[in-house]
């Protein structure tokens, strides 16, 4: 059992005072998660025996991948050891772990106005990156006490000096102000613990006001429905209440409130200032919405804490299952992510070529591939992706109003404006990639927006770029042209008018709706020669002429053929050839199977993973 | 023709006496019985031959039993009294004999007789029997093929492949131009009734023009089959060594096309017409009935190493190195490496894709719903000739011939 026992405080009991909520922002792989884990077993409430390595993410594909996507609160006890008056007190720590990727902006938001303070967690061998940065600013944003520490000072290639002078000079402090640690060996976290005690402010609500609690995650448990995680702002959450939701008015019943230390461990209830979970019994985190106010159903608060926002996606995708007959196990499987994902959202759609599947929309790349990957791995489903898209706003000239979620229902006919999604990109890199990161900016068709050195030779370069352009290959190309030191972070800051065409894709007369893509008019002619060019790769002679064709309407702007195969037959099949040539007959016929038919023409799926798939070269795949 | 790739198929194992199920030997008498005779030796290994051959004269089985071209026919002949045993009561003569290689003209020509005296020792052959053997232009001469007619063989086949010395260059053929056809008013003197030229084309480097020689060179010597080839580059050859390194080109499979469009109208002209996509003859005695056994899914027994048999659906194949298959012989066991028995489909698909490739065709009624379907597609796309088609038989046209493969996926749906 923990060192620190009897005299600790009880959640809805504890002094506000004695209360220390803060997270942790850091880079993948900078070693956030380490560093929770070691402060869990430093305050004693994970024994060595129950340790495990990042005991805090939950699904594998976050332990594998070393990134964590959901969210919690621990409650740690911490009686500092230095600092006169408080030495020796029993203080509560909250530590709210934030999502770690730029998809996750608004989570992390929400996250980040549920603390008083952050600790800024910086690999000592790298220094800081563009997530992280962002990440800092938002915390900054929401005034937030920053701590800035350095981890990994136990590698041979740590520059501590170096990057404490980059840190100080983001968060104003002076270099000695920023904390040494290993996460890994534990050298310097209870100085850490003991400056968060020291310097993050203790939060301020009203006790005997209604309670207003923020929720800042919500995740579905298979056992016990959604877990709500909260923080309360004013006044007292009890066990048995009747609450209320305050965005859609909903009323639940209070199942269960308490805290988790790291466990969830029942409690009475949660008072002015603490963090902690309770369940409801609600099936469904869209019941339960990150940003949501909660208050009592009867005698509650009036008015909702700010900054609510319904989570909006930004990028769509179309998920087919490569065998049609998976189609139903598809939709069974995003109906069940949904449960844990509000920001997941998906409709029925049917492609000529591909069949029958789903128009699926996202936060973001990351949240695009985590989904992806989740239903191939989780669920066992092959999966065909069509390039991700942005959703556009197409205003016609008599008036009518379009937007946009796949490519090939962009309207025909006479469009007087398309509105596009633009990012305010953040690209930090060593300066000597300066120049390569701004002509593929410029191929993008972003706008220098500003450019600040951080330290000597690392830059931060911001950018206007639209998303659509990010979203196609731009971070693959982006880590390419700087041999992966670069880092990028963008964030949505609105609309703008673009000259944009849809390119379809023809085979043998046939459109090919999974091929149409939306992009700039300056473009479109290098898009259909490259995608012509590469279907005429990738598409088998047939026993007839295939012509492949990129048009703009009924513009043809670039033209392929697929010569007529003329000879398909072996020379020689005698006495010992019969069985092979059986069994390689075999062979060609399941190969047949996997061919898409398009009109008349056989597709293999390779092709449409090849091309849908799509760096600028093809040769990669996802 | 040889009747044996390079790799051997997966199957379940010989039984160690070669002991057939029953079932294979039931109607038999109505089917013809052929025997195939392997010899595996060669003065030099071709570059694009990827046959079981070998250049060395003795090779040893893991018991010592020794396999040289001096005891090889010893070897041969214990294999067809092995044959004798297994197959029993069986009461048929042998309709066809095919000796082939490897060079089977490396060993003296009374060895292939002994081998021929053999079978007809144990079985006897048939009155009209078709005895062949492959021949290398380079290692007869009249006196030899004076000797392979005493030994009873009525049909000889010569490797000539090209006219052109930079194609034999390539293909590693140490024949001198002209030696073939040479050979051919030779065998014709002996006395031998049937002569055939194998000729390649789509060897790198080889033009239109090349190959039109080639053929004009062929018929003028005079023979009544003639068997053209596309080259097939096969995986581990040295030929594709070479063309990975970018040494030699690869031909194009159009290419191939048209330099069988070349064949096809200039053996016309000549007076041969095709019997099987590779194979044209003067008259239908002239065709070489043992393919034809393979084709029409008749019975044959496969002697040699890494030969394969077949008998009533049964479909076996012998261990690849001589000295294995020696050892096996020495100690009364089955060269049988392994064997597949065919379930009925596998025996209609078998039917489908060999028959289709005979001016004869496949016929109809042995198709599917779906097979017979994609059979009248074929007929509209010009790949199927119409008058057989109306009559009942699937038989391709020449552009359905280029495409056969394609044709036989569609058809055995």
């Amino acid at each position: 059992m923990p060192a620190t026992s009897t005299n600790v405080p009880e959640p809805s009991r504890t002094d506000p005072d004695l209360l220390r909520n803060f997270c942790i922002i850091a880079h993948i792989d900078h070693g956030k998660s380490t560093l929770a884990d070691r402060m869990l077993q430093i305050t004693g409430v994970v024994d060595q025996r129950q340790m495990r390595a990042q005991y805090l993410d939950r699904m594998d594909i976050e332990r594998e991948r070393g990134i964590t996507i959901k969210s919690q609160a621990v409650r740690l006890p911490w009686s500092p050891s230095e600092g006169e008056e408080r030495s020796g007190t029993h203080h509560i720590l909250n530590m709210i772990d934030t999502p770690g990727h730029v998809d996750f902006t608004y989570e992390v938001s929400r996250s980040l106005a549920a603390c008083e303070g952050c600790i800024l967690l910086v690999d000592a061998a790298q220094g800081i990156e563009a997530q992280t940065l962002a990440n800092l600013y938002l915390a900054m944003e929401n005034d937030l006490t920053i701590i800035p520490v350095l981890n990994k000072i136990d590698l041979p290639a740590a520059q501590p000096e170096k990057f404490a002078a980059e840190l100080a000079n983001l968060v104003g402090c002076e270099p000695e102000d920023v904390l040494r640690v290993s996460a890994k060996t534990g050298v310097g976290v209870p100085e850490l613990l003991d400056r968060v005690v020291r310097d993050v402010p203790a939060p301020v609500g009203v006790k005997d006001a209604p309670a207003r609690a923020m929720i800042f995650d919500s995740v579905y448990d298979a056992y016990r429905g959604v877990v709500t995680y909260v923080k309360v702002v004013d006044g007292t959450l009890n066990k048995r209440e009747r609450i209320r939701m305050m965005s859609t008015g909903a009323a639940h019943e209070l199942l269960e409130i308490g805290t988790n230390s790291p466990e969830m461990k029942a409690a009475d209830g949660l008072s002015v200032g603490e963090v902690g979970y309770l369940i409801t019994g609600v099936k469904d985190v869209r019941q339960s919405k990150v940003g949501d106010t909660i208050t009592q159903l009867n005698n509650g608060a009036t008015e909702a804490l700010g900054g609510y926002k319904d989570p909006k996606p930004m990028v769509f995708s179309g998920l087919y299952p490569l065998d049609g007959s998976d189609y139903p196990e598809l939709r069974e499987a995003l109906d069940k992510l949904q449960l844990n994902d509000a920001a997941l959202v998906y409709e029925p759609e049917t492609s000529a070529a591909l069949g029958f599947g789903f128009r699926v929309g996202f936060l973001g790349l990351l949240h695009l591939e985590v989904i992806r990957e989740r239903l191939e791995r989780e669920f066992n489903l092959a999966l065909i992706a069509t390039a991700p898209n942005v959703v556009y706003q197409v205003d016609m000239e008599d008036g009518a109003h379009h937007e946009v979620t796949n490519p090939s229902e962009f309207p025909t006919g006479k469009i007087d404006k398309v509105h596009e999604p633009v990012v305010r990109a953040t690209i930090l890199a060593p300066s000597e990639f300066i120049g390569a990161i701004m002509e593929l900016c410029q191929t993008r068709r972003g706008t220098l927006l500003g450019m600040d050195y951080l330290s000597e030779d690392r830059v931060e370069i911001r950018y206007t770029l639209p998303l659509a352009e990010v979203v196609f290959d731009f971070f693959d190309q982006l880590k390419s042209k700087t041999r992966g030191y670069a880092s990028l972070d963008y964030e949505p800051t609105g609309e703008q008018v673009a000259d944009l065409v849809k390119v379809d894709i023809l085979l043998h007369g046939d459109k090919v709706d999974a091929f149409s893509a939306i992009c700039h008019k300056d473009k479109a002619y290098a898009y259909g020669v490259r995608l012509v060019g590469k279907l005429r790769e990738l598409i088998p002679r047939q026993g007839f002429e295939v012509p492949i064709q990129a048009a703009i309407g009924s513009r043809v702007i670039a033209r392929e053929t697929v010569r007529a195969i003329r000879k398909d037959v072996l020379a020689k099949c005698y006495g010992g050839d019969i069985s092979r040539k059986r069994k390689l007959l075999e062979k060609q016929k399941e190969g047949k199977k996997r061919m898409k038919m398009v009109g008349s023409v056989e597709v293999p799926q390779e092709a449409f993973i090849a091309v849908l798939s799509s760096d600028s070269d093809g040769d990669k795949k996802k | 023709m040889d009747p044996m790739p390079s790799a051997l198929p997966d199957g379940e194992p010989m039984p160690g006496d070669g002991a057939l199920p029953a079932a294979a030997l039931t109607g038999a008498a109505d089917r013809p019985l052929g025997f195939y005779l392997h010899v595996p030796y060669c003065a030099t290994r071709c570059g694009y031959c990827d046959f079981n051959t070998y250049t060395a004269s003795e090779l040893r089985g893991p018991g010592g039993a020794l396999a040289s071209r001096e005891t090889y026919a010893d070897h041969l002949v214990e294999e067809i009294r092995l044959a004798r045993k297994v197959l029993g009561d069986d009461p048929r003569q042998v309709e066809t004999v095919f000796v082939g290689g490897g060079t089977p003209t490396l060993l003296p020509a009374a060895d292939l007789g002994r081998m021929l005296a053999a079978i007809r020792d144990e079985f006897g052959l048939a009155p009209d029997a078709e005895i062949t053997t492959e021949a290398n232009p380079e290692t007869v001469d009249p006196r030899y093929l004076d000797g392979l007619l005493a030994g009873g063989f009525n049909r000889v086949s010569f490797g000539m492949q090209s006219a052109r010395p930079h194609v034999l260059k390539i293909l590693d053929r140490t024949h001198t131009p002209g030696r073939p056809e040479a050979c051919v008013a030779e065998a014709r003197a002996a006395g031998f009734a049937h002569v055939n030229l194998d000729l390649i084309y789509g060897t790198p480097g080889e033009s239109d023009d090349d190959w039109r020689a080639s053929l004009d060179a062929a018929l003028a010597a005079g023979p009544d089959h003639v068997s053209a080839y596309a080259l097939i580059v096969e995986e581990g050859t040295q030929l594709a060594r070479r063309i990975r390194r970018g040494e030699v080109p690869m031909t194009d499979d159009d290419v191939h096309a048209d330099r069988y469009l070349i064949a096809d109208e200039r053996l016309a002209a000549a007076g041969f017409r095709w019997y099987e996509v590779s194979n044209w003859a003067t008259t239908d005695a002239a065709r070489c009935r043992h393919n034809e056994l393979y084709w029409t899914g008749a019975d044959w027994w496969g002697a040699g190493p890494g030969a394969h048999s077949h008998v009533g659906g049964v479909r076996w194949w012998n261990v690849k190195h001589p000295g294995a298959y020696a050892q096996a012989l020495t100690e009364g066991r089955s060269p049988g490496a392994g064997r597949e028995l065919l379930a009925d489909e596998d025996r209609r698909v078998e039917r489908i894709l060999l028959e289709l490739r005979l001016a004869d065709g496949c016929p109809l009624d042995l198709l599917a719903p779906a097979g017979a379907r994609a059979a009248a597609r074929a007929l509209t796309d010009g790949l199927l000739e119409p008058a057989p088609y109306e009559a009942g038989r699937a038989v391709l046209t020449l552009r359905g011939r280029l495409l056969a493969d394609a044709v036989v996926r569609d058809l055995v749906d």
